[in-house]
This record gives C-alpha cells, structure tokens and sequence, in this order.
C-alpha cells in the first residue's frame, strides 16, 4: 500500500520538512517497508520500554535557581533579534497548499 | 614515538619532564597539518589548545598536576557543545554555530587540564556507519595510507593511483577514531547510539569503548536517540580507555539519566586467571554477510579463552535480528522529536524566507538538513502518527523490552561476558560504500553493535587482527550493566594475547624524523 498523498502532505506539515523529489517518498515508502518486519514478533503480553533505567528513579533536584543570567550569550547565536527578543516572521499563516508548493508529490 | 605512546606512557613522561605540554601540543598539531588528508577534523583549536598546554606546562613546572590528563591532547566528535568553539555536528544546520557552554564531558576533561585539539568529523547529526555524509565531507580512513594496507592492495593500473583506493573509516565517530589510529591525539571521545564508536574503532584498528546507559552525562551531547545515545571513548588501548572512564563517569545533576550511584575510577588488574570467567558466544551474531576472514576470527578468539581455562558457552539472543528493525522505528522517533528544535529562531541556520514563521521553518530545515537527516525526520513522524503509533512505535518498545531480556537472561544463566564480532567485514574502499544509500548501509553494519544501545549494556571492540587486505578487525566484548571494570579486564587480557600491530604510516614516520632531528632526549622503551 502506498502512502496517500494526504498523508505524505499531512508529514510535511507536521514535520517541517520536505520530501524533496520522488525520491524522498520513496525512502519514506521503503522505511515503512522496512519497519513492517516488527509485526513478525510475538508481542503479546509484553510492555513497551521506554528506557533501560526504568527501575530506577530519575534524579530530581530542588526547585531553585543555581543558574541563569546569560541572556547575552544566548542572544548571540540567533540571526534576528530586537533587544532581547528573538525575531520570527508573522505566525498563525499556514504552509501555503500542495498546489502552490514547490514539492513533487503531485508526481508520485 | 613520543606521538605512538599510550596516554598513561606520555602522561608519565610528562611528569617527568621528557616532555612538556607545548611540545606535545605543537607535535600533534604539526601531525594533524601532514595528515590533513584524511579530513578527520572538522575544527582544529590551535590557539586555545597552545593555550591550555601553556597553562598545563606552568602546572607542571610548579609540581602540581592536575592529574593524569593534565596536558595530554584530546580530540572531541563534533556533535559535543564546546564553549567558544564551533559545533556543527557535520550540518549546514550548525555551520557556524558557537556553543556558550561545554558539555560536561568536555568540562571533565578540561576541568582535568586534557589539551581540546579540536573537533572531528562525522555522519551528519551522527546518522551514518561511514563518516561519509557530513557536509565537511568524508573520513579517510588512516590505514588506507599504511604500509600493511598497500603491501596488500593489487596495483590495477599504473594510472591508479591510491586516491581512489582509500576505505572509510566507518562510523558515525570516524574523525575521532581516525585521529587516535593516526597518532594525532591520545584519546578521543565519540558518540554511540547504534554502534558509532565500535564501528569506526573496529575499522580503525583502535579501541572503542560504549558505556552503560546513565555512567557518563549526555548533557552537552547533541541528542539522537536520547534513551540509548551515550558518549563513547576512542584509545589506542584498553588502560587508556579506563582511565577515561574514571574521569568522566559518574552523576551528573544535569543530567537526568545518569544514575546516582557513586562511581570509583579503578585501574585494571592485570588478568592472569581466567578460568573463572564464563564467555558466552551469541549464535545469532553468526549473522548474515559476516566475512568468513571474521568468523575465523571470532572461533579463534573463543578458542583463546576456551585453552586459557575460560568457560566458553554458545548462547541465544533470539531477538537478534529484529534489534535493527526496531532501532530503525525508535530512532526515527526520537530523532524526529529531536531535530525539532532547529528551527533558525535562536541558533544555527536560519532562511532568508519571511513569509510566515511555519515557512520560515520549513525552509531553514530545507537547506539546513541533509536527505538522510530529512528522512529519519520524515519516517519518524510517520511511525508517530495517532494511527501508527501503536502498529509501530509501541510495537518496537515492545520489542526492545524483549531483546533487553535476551540479555538479562542469558547473564542470569551464568555468563560473565559476550564474545562477538564487531563488524561485519573489515572497512570497504570509499567507492564501493556510496554505492549503497545510508539507511541500507547501516541496517547492515549496525547489527553487531546495536543490540548493546537497546538493553543499554556496556561493549567494547578490542583490535584483534590485520585482515588479508591489511586491514584492522576487531572483536566485541559486552558486559553486564555497570560492570565495566569486568569488561575492561577481560578486554585487556585479550588485548595482551592477540598483540595486534602497530600501524605503520609514512607520515608519522617522516614527522618522527623531523621531530628527531631538533630534540635531544625522547625515546620510549
């Protein structure tokens, strides 16, 4: 079964990132190939793991402030800045539609 | 052959006055300048290095050492955060990028008066098992250049030259295990996830030390799959190893993942006994495309340990083959949710589209990211969907649960350590690695080492013999949770028994020469 357009439009939107070319959806068709070798296992009865220290419990300090004050060094490697915030182009404008973009899943 | 000692050899001297932090500092330097070639690092910190060797130097001549890394130059993987100097992690992503603070492994070692060279070269964000798909281009692998590897290679015209023979380092930590292997450093540190440090010290000829999941900090470690990435260690040998491990290991309260229980640094024993050790030999690590040159070798190997007195067991780990598959799903995951923050806001790349932020995003990613970088993003997101989340994500931690308990059982039945190969066949030649696309080559090559990242068990390739084509291989040990002082001494006692050769490089040679001729005392024994 290959992946709907839909679905391949929906990724690229969630991502941020695109396929790219023919090319790229075929990496993604293959991976989902790839991955569907997982179902062969025997599963039942059997928890998810999340991590191998899941005995243990995560260290968790008090809630103090012990650092800090380094707006100046963190400005520094963004590109766009106004005092001290970061500058981002207007938000809420949605990825234009698959039409109007410059990808190749129309080809696909 | 001051550049060719261990670390604990050079440290000894430089305690004792036959050298001194700038020199060695400037010899290095002068090696990595001649060995230029071999495109190992990305970021070479002449100024700072020169710096803290000066400043190690003063400590010496005052009497007071910081330790035994005072003034021994290191090399770090470029995808650790080092204050002041670049990180790219290999990505037009982070071209540029100047980290304001060290990761603490790094703080470890200059806290402890280590000489940062500087960073190494890498897959881009780590993704790779060749150090081939960095933007900075690939990582030759040292022993192309060695008089064991050309003795063995067929001339095929007398047009070719050796520039098209040249094989790959392996990876993803190729630009560190290439410095260790080509003298310009005396340790190194890498990243292993999937095999990135095994790997590339296997096909380098040096050894490649994995720790346990939660023993080193991660924080300053530009995260890939943060349950099963951890620092890596690269060192001509396995004392060396320990000695990094007893600087870096331990708590740290910023990391979370690390564990709180006290660690002390040990040294290692000198195994002489080992016919209380039980060695357990995985028969589905027989796996398919191993080389037969390699299964010789691992038979041999056990049969060392079976004549030394050793108990050597075949064992199962029927989970095995699928640890790739479910590494392939769980690292897309964790990878997609990861290379989220790369978004051109506060650091790294950012687009000169200003449409919209969401565009703005998504154009930075376009140029920032490689296709394999995009690709893992891409089929992350996938396996992420609400409507695939349980076929696939769960699944795999399903399935990661049950190779982990592969793992506990059979160190519960009785076996100490795991004897296995590392990689398949020793390093390919660069032209014939590319003509596979990334995702096939490390399905192929991260078999024998992922299943360690899965369970989060410490593992370590130990060089073991020069291939027919002159080319290292090497044997991986894995040991039981936090029991790296068991799996240091059992590879050190193998280390000792297979004597693996010392990589003979025209450029080191000719650099002892000219070093040779200016000093006047220098010699080892």
């Amino acid at each position: 079964q290959k992946v709907s357009v839909e679905v391949l439009e929906h990724l690229e939107r969630l991502a941020l990132v695109d396929f790219r070319d023919a090319e790229g959806v075929e990496r993604l068709q293959k991976a989902i190939q790839f991955a569907d070798q997982l179902h062969e296992v025997n599963t039942d009865g059997v928890e998810p793991m999340d991590s191998v220290l899941e005995d243990r419990c995560l260290y968790l300090r008090e809630d103090d402030v012990t650092e800090g004050n380094c707006t100046k060094e963190l400005l520094e490697n963004a590109r766009e800045k106004v005092e001290e915030y970061f500058v981002a182009p207007p938000g809420n404008i949605p990825l234009p539609k698959l039409e109007e973009q410059e990808t190749f899943l129309q080809g696909s | 052959a001051m550049l060719r000692a261990s670390l604990r050899q050079v440290s000894a001297a430089l305690k004792e006055g036959r050298v001194t932090p700038t020199e060695l500092c400037q010899r290095c330097l002068a090696l990595i300048k001649s060995t230029k070639f071999l495109n190992a690092y990305i970021t070479v910190a002449e100024e700072t290095a020169l710096k803290q060797a000066e400043e190690s130097e003063e400590r010496y001549k005052r009497g007071q050492p910081l330790g035994i890394l005072d003034g021994i130059p290191i090399a770090v993987k470029d995808n650790f955060s080092t204050a002041g100097i670049e990180t790219t992690c290999a990505s037009n992503m982070l071209k540029g990028y100047i980290s304001p603070y060290n990761a603490t492994v790094v703080q470890k070692l200059l806290d402890q008066g280590a000489v940062l060279l500087g960073k190494t070269n890498l897959d881009e964000f780590a993704m790779g098992s060749g150090s081939t798909d960095g933007v900075f281009g690939p990582v030759r692998n040292p022993w192309s250049y060695s008089k064991q590897y050309k003795e063995k290679s067929v001339p095929k015209s007398h047009s070719e030259d050796e520039e098209s023979n040249w094989v790959i380092t392996g990876g993803s930590s190729g630009g560190s295990a290439a410095a260790v292997s080509s003298f310009t450093c005396f340790a190194a540190l890498g990243s292993d996830t999937g095999g990135s440090t095994r790997n590339p010290a296997a096909h380098c000829g040096v050894v490649g030390l994995k720790p346990t999941y939660g023993l080193i900090s991660r924080h300053g470690l530009i995260p890939l799959v943060n349950s099963m990435d951890v620092p890596g260690i690269l060192t001509r040998c396995v004392d060396d190893a320990a000695v990094l491990l007893g600087s870096l290991a331990g708590h740290d309260p910023k990391d979370s993942t690390t564990i709180q229980d006290g660690f002390k640094p040990f040294e290692l024993p000198n195994l002489t006994d080992v016919s209380k050790l039980s060695v357990g030999i995985p028969k589905e690590y027989h796996a398919p495309g191993l080389s037969s040159e390699i299964l010789a070798l691992w038979s041999k190997a056990a049969d060392l340990f079976k004549n030394a007195g050793a108990k050597v067991v075949e064992v199962s780990l029927p989970h095995t083959p699928y640890s790739i598959v479910c590494y392939h799903v769980l690292c897309a995951a964790e990878v997609a949710s990861n290379m989220a923050r790369f978004d051109g806001l506060e650091y790294g790349h950012r687009s000169d589209m200003k449409d919209s932020t969401e565009s703005m995003y998504a154009a930075t990613r376009r140029e920032g990211f490689n296709d394999v970088v995009r690709g893992r993003i891409l089929s992350g997101n996938y396996f992420l969907l609400k409507q695939n989340y349980e076929k696939y994500f769960v699944k795999a931690q399903k399935v990661r649960r049950l190779i982990a308990n592969d793992f506990v059982k059979v160190f519960r039945s009785g076996v100490d350590i795991l004897l296995t190969p590392t990689t398949l066949s020793d390093a390919a030649p660069y032209t014939e690695f590319i003509q596979e696309d990334n995702r096939t080559r490390s399905a192929q090559d991260d078999i024998l080492t992922q299943a360690a990242n899965m369970a989060g068990l410490p593992a370590i390739n130990v060089p073991t013999a020069l291939s027919e084509r002159g080319l290292p291989v090497g044997l991986q040990f894995i040991g039981r949770s936090f029991q790296e002082k068991q799996l240091l001494t059992v590879a050190k006692w193998f280390e000792k028994q297979v004597q693996f050769p010392v990589i003979q490089l025209e450029e080191v040679k000719r650099h002892d020469a000219d070093v040779f001729q200016h000093q006047k005392s220098a010699s080892f024994s």
